[in-house]
């Protein structure tokens, strides 16, 4: 079992369960966010294909498949192909550390619920991640050769490294609670008060700042298309296309994953962590694991749906807004907090 | 020249320039419509029912002693979009005349109904029929085949012109 190739065989086993059930998630994601969209707009939406529309996502994919892939004339056609490949390999890897649940017991060995699991530097990973994830849609924008997606492209790194910033800081409240980086150990403190208790400020600005850092609305101006078109992505089609927007719900899967980790004390039941105990689940056992994940699952749902939820309801920001809020308020109340923090702990 | 007084900005109490409790209270507004009922007509399956106001094909009126038109060529004169052909036939009966030909090019017709207006014999009108589709140019051409249609089947226009007209 202490094998590499043991080791390497069951990390791949992980990789392709959690790259499928991504893939999946974001195909349910574009439903649910077309079908909550039509709701709060007095609309059916997709119903259609499949039972309730269930399968329009599918169709959707096919589609992209069957499009023409036009490549404008001038455009650097390597970096042309290759955004579109490092958004979601970037956002793919991301899940790499995210822990579900805590372990399985398989043959007397802990196989953990994470690709990666207790990683010591976990959170910095995420963070790093996210920040090369910018790569992808400059290059987008740079290598079509179009003014409106370089603009797009501009937009939004300028964009994503302002609120990176926030994002960094919001978390540094988490990590000092915790006094670690493994993402495992945060969660391990969770046990019976969320960080969210101790960290509600510190949530909020992470909430606001993954908005940002998703491109999602109200701070979509990358992809403002009554100004740019349809930003970064315009001169892209078909599969291509496809993959930035896989990236783009992917990246908004891991904001919420990451939240419910961080703040919302990831497979922990609330008010009672004896739940699974009293169901008989043991620990280490097939059972536990299911149950962990669907916990944290269901709060990761919760969260995608204020997404949605919130991107049907806020008008856009205008960028001079976007800018202020991430450099005027945002950055120094995160610094406040992390003072704050500090202060508590030294008292404490 | 930059606008520094009385902005929008300004004009905002302290809570609504925290901007988060206002964004709570639009979420509220959207979270109660989404279970708000919808108005959406599934359209193959639930179809729409025009009163007899409605203005959709026009078409010849066919009663009991055959097509009503005495081809007058009022309405193929009247027809601002140029859309009606008629060409009149003699009989032995009563009602002397007849139209050999008369073609509507529905890519033509506007449904602005003067025909019908301008009908001495209420010979056409205005049906119910708006699901107009054609695969290419010469069949959106109707003959007068095409455009007869039993007066069972216009019996709310009819009623209407009658009120209305």
């Amino acid at each position: 079992m202490e094998t590499l190739a043991a080791q390497l065989l069951i990390a791949a086993i992980k990789a392709f369960i959690v790259v499928n059930s991504v893939l999946l998630a974001a195909a349910g994601l574009v439903y649910v966010e077309r079908r909550v969209a039509a709701w709060i707009q007095d609309r059916i939406g997709p119903n259609r294909v499949g039972p309730f529309g269930l399968l329009q996502p599918f169709a959707d994919v096919i589609k992209l498949y069957f499009k023409e892939d036009l490549v404008p004339a001038l455009a650097d056609r390597t970096f042309h192909r290759l955004a579109p490949l490092i958004s979601i390999a970037i956002a793919l890897s991301l899940y790499a550390v995210i822990p579900l649940g805590d372990y399985i017991l398989v043959a007397g060995e802990r196989v953990y619920l994470s690709v990666a699991p207790h990683i010591n530097v976990g959170l910095l990973y995420v963070l790093a991640m996210t920040s090369v994830g910018v790569y992808g849609i400059v290059l987008a924008g740079w290598s079509s050769n179009n003014k409106y997606s370089l603009l797009g492209g501009l937009r939004s790194s300028a964009q994503m490294i302002s609120y990176e910033l926030t994002l960094g800081l919001s978390v540094v409240g988490v990590v000092m609670v915790a006094g670690s980086l493994d993402l495992y150990e945060i969660v391990y403190r969770q046990q019976h008060v969320w960080n969210i208790v101790y960290q509600p400020l510190g949530f909020l600005l992470f909430l606001v700042a993954s908005f940002a850092e998703t491109n999602r609305a109200p701070f979509d101006l990358p992809e403002a298309e009554p100004e740019l078109v349809g930003g970064y992505h315009t001169e892209y089609s078909g599969m291509k296309f496809g993959l930035f927007f896989l990236a783009e719900y992917s990246n908004i899967v891991v904001a919420s994953l990451m939240m419910t980790v961080l703040f919302l004390g990831g497979w922990h039941v609330p008010f009672v962590p004896q739940l699974p105990q009293w169901l008989g689940l043991q620990e280490g056992s097939l059972g536990m694991a299911l149950f962990q994940s669907a916990v944290t699952l269901s709060k990761t749902a919760v969260l995608l749906f204020l997404f949605i939820w919130v991107r049907w309801t806020v008008p856009r920001f205008r960028y001079d807004q976007l800018m202020r809020l991430g450099w005027r308020v945002l950055l120094p109340l995160a610094l406040l907090n992390i003072l704050a923090t500090g202060l508590v702990l030294l008292v404490v | 020249m930059n606008i520094t007084e009385n902005t929008e900005a300004q004009r905002l109490n302290f809570w609504e320039r925290l901007y988060l409790p206002e964004i709570v209270r639009g979420l509220s507004i959207t979270l109660r419509q989404l279970f708000k009922p919808k108005f959406t007509r599934q359209y193959p399956e639930e179809r729409w029912e025009p009163l007899g106001s409605y203005r959709g094909r026009p078409v010849l009126v066919l009663d009991e002693d055959g097509e009503r038109c005495v081809a007058c060529g009022l309405c193929s004169r009247v027809c601002p979009a140029l859309a009606i052909e008629v060409q009149a036939g003699e009989t032995e009966r009563e009602k002397e005349r007849y139209p050999v030909k008369f073609e509507i090019n529905m890519l033509r017709c506007i449904y602005c109904g003067f025909c019908e207006e301008v009908c001495p014999e209420e010979a056409i009108v205005m049906s119910k029929d708006y699901e107009l589709v054609f695969e290419d140019r010469e069949s959106a051409i109707l003959d007068k085949e095409q455009l007869l249609v039993p007066i069972a089947q216009l019996q709310d226009r009819l009623e209407f012109l009658r009120r209305y007209k």
